[in-house]
């Protein structure tokens, strides 16, 4: 199997899989990021989502050929201590039931306030509409959008 | 202030042998009676009877809980916590709390189901609070040399407030230790509560937002393995023959395996497991009859209304005679399809069965259940078996069923070694346990002066159980009333379903409630206190729903929603007794482009006292977001035994354009607590579909509603 050099959270790896391996199971089952979760591995809920250069990346259908060079950003990188803007938000708005797809709406929301700081109601829906939360959390998920880009 | 007097002093311990010094208070959760502490001198003691389930302070103050019952979201490590914390009189910033393993002998009703945790533990959990309290507060009166009465407990400290002297708990802990346990302790007036009934944030918060590993499919173990199980597509057939051999040429691919209908693929990591399944030719045959679709399904249904082997659930007065001579009938059929839980995180679990004993870990709703159905299959003791529950990506009843527990289980002891056992999303919605197909019959008669004077409802599932409610609301408002089921047994299997049964029959009852009122030109809000007013009055036969409670949230949600006194948005109104809590809904739709649109949804709920005010709130707003969702969404259906929806991208669950406006308010009563995970689910439907009937005259009276014609683009 060949050997791929990624960059995950500033970090160096070098996973040992086959070239057709998602990014979300090389993440999970071979460097042990497992903050990024697998919720239907078609592109559909949004869980699994990561930072490829910056752009939010659905990691359960990109190949992990398809990585190169790019820089990666999971969960466990999207801030040093926690403390992003978002993550901040999400506490202060008490925003996880389960807990499970909020990783993935976390790095999709991360990606939005990126390239839009003050995105509007329908700029958020827009946005989000691509992760499920079977908890229904979505309320407080759009309030803690707009929490954060206050912040920022 | 109120005292509990019932207590028995054996099944509440003090433990003085804490490692570092402290106060380690254990209780047992077994008695029905609040639990009441018994001194013991050390942990080995303790063990010995068996209890260890514990809240400890230690000598820096920090109080950690074990939360005994499963997590998925209802927030129970956070207001379990809360109800000891606040009888402690704790610091709330150094309560820690950790999900305990399973242990039958330490806890009881160690499951996540019913709504029932909190009202089942709420006074023991207050008094293992007020107990250390004490004796916290008697340690420091015996230091200070003043009488215990002239003390108080405050955030964590005890306080003389005479001479002006503190102390902290975690220094108080050793001494506290000594004092002899009370009997009877004192528990708060809810007046004096400061922490329940506010908004206390989820004590998981930082690991949940920093991607920790929580989650049973998260967990990992130096040399397991990861499986995948080939399950038959269609209910109703089995293997007739496998060819693994591709699969199991593959890389990564230990060993494939067929275990009842089963075909599992062992190897290396998920990925390649799952490739290597997709590599599997495995041909089934039928196993005994047809395997059914949701066309037969249909049939059945309607055959079943009309002839079927009715079981007669509740019968008052003279149906037949006040049919015979009602001067209007009204008569409406409501239907649901199959629903799949899907649960955000599939279904998993580790097992690693080694000769000396089994290990389990991962997501269930019921391990006690989990462990004994292990300990039968494998011949393995119960007391051989660990069972360490991690956090749920949500439950919604799915993980009330085992079998993925036992199938790892099975799986483990065939391959011997340890593995964990992976559904993908496939296999989850294709697989089984569904909410249970069912329709509904109800007619109505009124009589000349416009009186409701009959009402009947039968019902039929597919797997079902029985699909009726027959003492609910409005049962006993009705002189002459039947209520009868019937099933339809079948090969797909059916489970419960957040608010089972009533997850739907509260949407048929409410709209069909809503066409009577129509019927007899009254207010739907006014129809169902006059109903209420009835049964108070003049109860028919025996009422098994609290009235008052019942009024109480109706005239809220009137109140709060303005109801009738809108313009511009037509109001559907519901209202659902389940789970021992009352919760009525207002919904509010706006035409948009000639097609409805939810915009608002208030929902008043009596659930008793509220604990955490936020996470109540939760359960509220994420209930009618489910009810809704579902309600105009879901749907599982099949052909020859196979289900036609795999996946998010056929299986449509509710995103976030999809949700109105969701206002939830809680009437504050002062009862005890009462369960709240469910009951503000089932009264969605109904009041949306109430809603769209008044902004296009529309009935709906199928689910999903997004198959009605008044949702296509015309
Ligand atoms: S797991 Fe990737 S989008 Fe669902
Ligand atoms: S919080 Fe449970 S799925 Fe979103």
């Amino acid at each position: 199997m060949p050997i791929f050099k990624l960059s995950i959270n500033g970090k160096q790896y070098q996973p040992d899989v086959a070239e057709d391996t998602p990014l979300l199971w090389v993440l999970r089952d071979h460097l042990g990021l497992v903050g990024t979760k697998y919720g239907c591995g078609i592109a559909q809920c949004g869980a699994c989502t990561v930072h490829v250069n910056g752009t939010a990346v659905r990691s359960c259908v990109l190949p992990v050929s398809a990585v190169k060079n790019s820089a990666v950003t999971t969960i466990e990188g999207l801030s040093a201590n926690g403390d992003h803007p978002l993550q901040t938000a999400w506490d202060e708005v008490d925003v996880a039931q389960c807990g499970y797809c909020q990783a993935g709406q976390l790095m999709t929301a991360a990606a939005l306030l990126k390239k839009n700081p003050h995105p509007s109601s329908e700029e958020i829906n827009n946005a989000m509409q691509g992760n499920i939360c079977r908890c229904g959390a979505y309320h407080r998920i759009h309030e803690a959008i707009k929490v954060a880009s206050k912040k920022i | 202030m109120s005292t509990n007097t019932q207590n028995s002093r054996r099944d509440f311990l003090k433990i003085s042998a804490l490692t570092g010094g402290g106060l380690l208070l254990g209780f047992s959760w077994l008695e029905t009676d609040a639990a009441i502490p018994v001194a013991i001198t050390d942990l080995l003691a303790a063990e010995k009877k068996g209890f260890n389930s514990y809240l400890s302070i230690d000598t820096d103050g920090v109080i950690t809980i074990l939360s005994p019952n499963p997590e998925l979201g209802q927030n129970i490590m956070t207001s379990f916590s809360m109800i000891i914390a606040e009888e402690l009189e704790a610091d709330w910033t150094k309560v820690k709390v950790i999900q305990a393993p399973l242990d039958t002998k330490s806890f009881d009703r160690q499951l996540t189901g019913g709504s029932g945790a909190i009202p089942h533990s709420w006074k023991r959990l207050r008094t293992a609070g007020a107990t250390a309290k004490y004796m916290l507060v008697q340690a420091a009166a015996n230091q200070w040399n003043v009488p215990a009465s002239e003390c108080t407990a405050k955030n964590g400290m005890v306080i003389h407030a005479q001479s002006g002297k503190k102390l902290s708990y975690g220094s108080l802990a050793v001494q506290a230790a000594a004092i002899e346990v009370p009997k009877n302790v004192p528990l708060k007036d809810r007046k004096d509560f400061t922490l329940i009934g506010k908004i206390v944030k989820n004590v998981a918060n930082k690991s949940i937002v920093t991607g920790k590993p929580l989650f049973g499919l998260d967990f990992y173990r130096e040399g397991m393995l990861y499986a995948m199980i080939q399950r038959p597509k269609a209910f109703g057939t089995k293997i007739k023959s496998v060819d693994s051999a591709a699969a199991k040429a593959m890389p990564g691919v230990v060993d494939v395996v067929v275990f009842k209908n089963n075909v599992a693929v062992v190897g290396k990591s998920t990925w390649e497991v799952n490739k290597a399944r997709k590599l599997l030719v495995i041909e089934y045959e039928n196993d005994g009859g047809t395997p059914e679709s949701t066309s037969d399904h249909n049939a059945i249904f309607s055959n079943l209304l009309d002839n079927g082997n009715v079981t007669v659930k509740r019968k008052n007065g003279d149906v037949a005679a006040a049919f015979a001579n009602a001067a209007k009938i009204i008569k409406s059929e409501y239907q649901g399809p199959f629903l799949s839980h899907s649960p955000m995180e599939p279904m998993n679990f580790f097992a690693h069965v080694r000769p000396d004993g089994v290990e389990l870990v991962g997501p269930t709703q019921t391990p006690a259940s989990a462990r004994s159905a292990t300990s039968k299959l494998l011949g393995i003791p119960e007391d051989k078996i660990t069972l360490q529950i991690t956090r749920l990506g949500g439950g919604f009843g799915r993980r009330l069923k085992f079998d993925y527990v036992v199938e790892a289980a099975e799986l483990s002891s065939i391959v011997k070694a340890p593995i964990k056992l992976i559904w993908t999303r496939e296999d989850d919605i294709t697989g089984g346990s569904y909410r249970p197909a069912v329709k509904y019959r109800f007619e109505a008669a009124i009589d000349s002066s416009g009186n409701l004077t009959g009402y009947k409802c039968r019902g039929v599932g597919i797997n079902s159980g029985s699909p009726t409610r027959e003492d609910n609301f409005p049962s006993g408002a009705i002189d002459n009333l039947l209520i009868e089921a019937v099933e339809h047994k079948s090969a797909i299997t059916t489970g419960a379903w957040r608010a089972p049964i009533t997850n739907f029959l509260a949407f048929a009852e409410q709209a069909f409630l809503d066409e009577v009122a129509t019927a007899m030109g009254k207010d739907p809000v006014q129809f169902r206190l006059d109903l209420l007013a009835r049964a108070k009055s003049n109860p028919v036969g025996t009422i098994k729903y609290d009235i008052a409670r019942m009024e109480g949230v109706i005239k809220l949600a009137a109140e709060k929603s303005g109801w009738g006194k809108k313009k511009g948005v037509s109001q559907g109104f519901s209202v659902y007794f389940s789970h021992a809590s009352y919760v009525a809904q207002v919904c509010e739709v706006i035409m948009q482009a000639g097609k409805p649109v939810v915009k608002k949804i208030y929902a008043i709920a009596d659930c008793g006292e509220v604990v955490n005010l936020g996470g109540a709130r939760q359960q509220v707003m994420g209930g009618v977001v489910d009810g809704m969702g579902h309600a105009m969404y879901g749907k599982l259906s099949f052909k020859n035994g196979a289900a036609e929806q795999n996946n998010f991208n056929t299986y449509r669950l509710i995103r976030m354009k999809d949700v109105p406006e969701v206002e939830p308010h809680f009437v504050n009563n002062g009862i005890e607590p009462t369960g709240l995970g469910e009951p503000a689910l089932p009264p969605t439907g109904g009041a949306v579909a109430n809603a769209i009937f008044k902004a296009t005259g529309k009935r709906l009276r199928n689910q999903p509603f997004i198959e009605d014609a008044i949702f296509k683009t015309t």
